[in-house]
């Protein structure tokens, strides 16, 4: 019987080893029924992409608190296109001030979810992009 | 199939959608087996089970760099549980093998369970396949952290490894029966901590009193490690290459596959005639039957047998027809 699962990288990119807020998310979405591949801290680019495209998933998430997201989402964003798997979908959670989104959405970084979003808004968020494909 | 041309000539995307492929199953996914299976066969297939919190992962990654130093490409299948109620998976082994995360010599693929027993998923057989066509020297098969009666490793791996660690319960508690028994190799990691000499002791006394995998000439080595600092691994990858050595020159090798032929050729007839029964059987015969049985009006194994020959009607039926429509 086919059955198609949503599989999930959550990676954590730069340098802060602060990764409550990426577990959180990661078990949001195991909880949704997902299969959820946890990186975990310190990934540079290279590895983040790597792992995306050895693990097939259709969705990144990424989340930053050290400030250098508008430095390492871009290199990310460029890795994947180069290596044949910009067509996931990312998400992008942490420190990300209001300023910074829309030049991120344009990037092609959809969903950006900071503190005190709600598990329902994230899951809906994936599942719903996923489905569009 | 597009797909295979490009495994086949080394494109990494294309394994890793093939591998999903197989996870997701149907007609497609079968005839890429079909068209990728002649160039299997070159792998091997290394198993690595054990307790849950013994050190699997770490000790993959450090086995994955030796072989890696001795020139071979790598696969490794991590597996891990899907949770029976959500359907859900958190894959968490790649944290442990970061290093080896943008190798080109190393694929590393996360796997969920999906409700299959057993420490494997039901389609870790068909990845091996894919990562064996992809050219890979040795893959290494992470099964979920392992009890006592999830053996399916064995009927996958030409070489297991039980990894075993001191301090979880009385000697070797976790592993006394099925896994012992599937064991070519034995690791005792966290060699550092107390009681891994009374473990070390307690399995040579096991393998002592004649119990363990029953080859002639093949003593289970038992190898203490540190995986975490990377101590005793090159010991662990010299006794995998031996034990294949062995194999290879005992003729057991070829038994092996054989039989490992077999058994993969009788699950999936047990499957396909199930799958075969559910679209013959009309579904108010189902729910007649299971309400007989659970108003004890029926008992379950006559209720199977009318099933059965419902089956066998309804195909003979077919045959003199001359075969359905659609097929």
């Amino acid at each position: 019987m086919p059955e198609r699962k949503i599989r999930v990288l959550i990676a954590k990119p730069g340098l802060d080893g602060h990764d409550r807020g990426a577990k959180v998310v990661a078990r949001i979405l195991r909880d949704a029924g997902m299969e959820v591949i946890y990186a975990g801290l310190r990934q540079t680019p290279e590895m983040i992409v790597a792992a995306a495209l050895q693990e097939d998933v259709d969705v990144i998430g990424l989340s930053i608190l050290s400030g250098a997201h508008m430095t390492l989402f871009p290199k990310i964003m460029e890795l994947a296109k180069e290596k044949g798997v910009g067509d996931v979908v990312f998400l992008a959670g942490g420190i990300i001030p209001d300023d910074d989104v829309p030049p991120l959405n344009d990037m092609g970084i959809e969903g950006i979810f900071g503190p005190g979003t709600s598990a329902e808004e994230i899951v809906e968020f994936v599942k719903r992009r996923v489905e569009r494909g | 199939m597009e797909l295979v041309d490009r495994l086949l000539s080394g494109d990494r995307r294309a394994a890793a959608q093939l591998v999903t492929l197989m996870e997701d199953g149907g007609p497609i996914a079968r005839k890429a087996i079909a068209e990728l299976y002649p160039h299997t066969g070159h792998a091997h297939v290394v198993g690595v089970t054990g307790s849950p919190g013994t050190g699997k992962s770490t000790l993959v990654y450090e086995l994955a760099k030796q072989f890696r130093s001795r020139g071979k490409t790598v696969g490794i299948i991590a597996v891990d549980p899907t949770s029976p109620f959500s359907g859900g998976a958190l894959l968490g082994d790649r944290i442990r093998m970061q290093q080896l995360s943008t190798d080109e010599g190393t694929f590393i693929r996360s796997m969920a369970s999906r409700g299959q027993l057993g420490g494997l998923a039901r389609a870790t057989g068909d990845a091996i396949k894919v990562l064996d066509a992809f050219g890979r020297d040795t893959i290494m098969v992470e099964t979920v952290g392992a009890g006592q009666s999830e053996v399916e490793i064995a009927r996958a791996a030409h070489t297991v490894i039980v990894v075993d660690a001191p301090g979880l319960g009385d000697d070797i508690q976790a592993i006394k029966a099925g896994l012992f028994e599937i064991a070519d190799i034995f690791v005792v990691n966290k060699a550092d901590r107390d009681g891994a000499e009374r473990t070390f002791l307690t399995l040579q006394m096991m393998l002592d009193m004649g119990q363990g995998s029953g080859l002639p000439d093949w003593r289970p080595p038992i190898i203490k490690t540190i995986a975490l600092q990377g101590e005793g691994a090159a010991l662990v990858a010299e006794a995998v290459e031996e034990h294949l050595a062995y194999l290879k020159e005992s003729g057991d090798l070829h038994i092996r596959s054989r039989r490992l032929a077999k058994e993969e050729l009788r699950r999936i007839l047990g499957q396909e005639l199930f799958n075969r029964l559910l679209v013959e059987i009309r579904a108010e015969q189902w729910e007649l039957l299971t309400k007989e049985i659970a108003d004890r009006e029926l008992d379950p194994y006559t209720a199977a047998d009318s099933l059965l020959a419902t089956f066998f009607q309804r195909i003979a039926g077919d045959e003199v027809s001359g075969g359905r429509a659609e097929s």
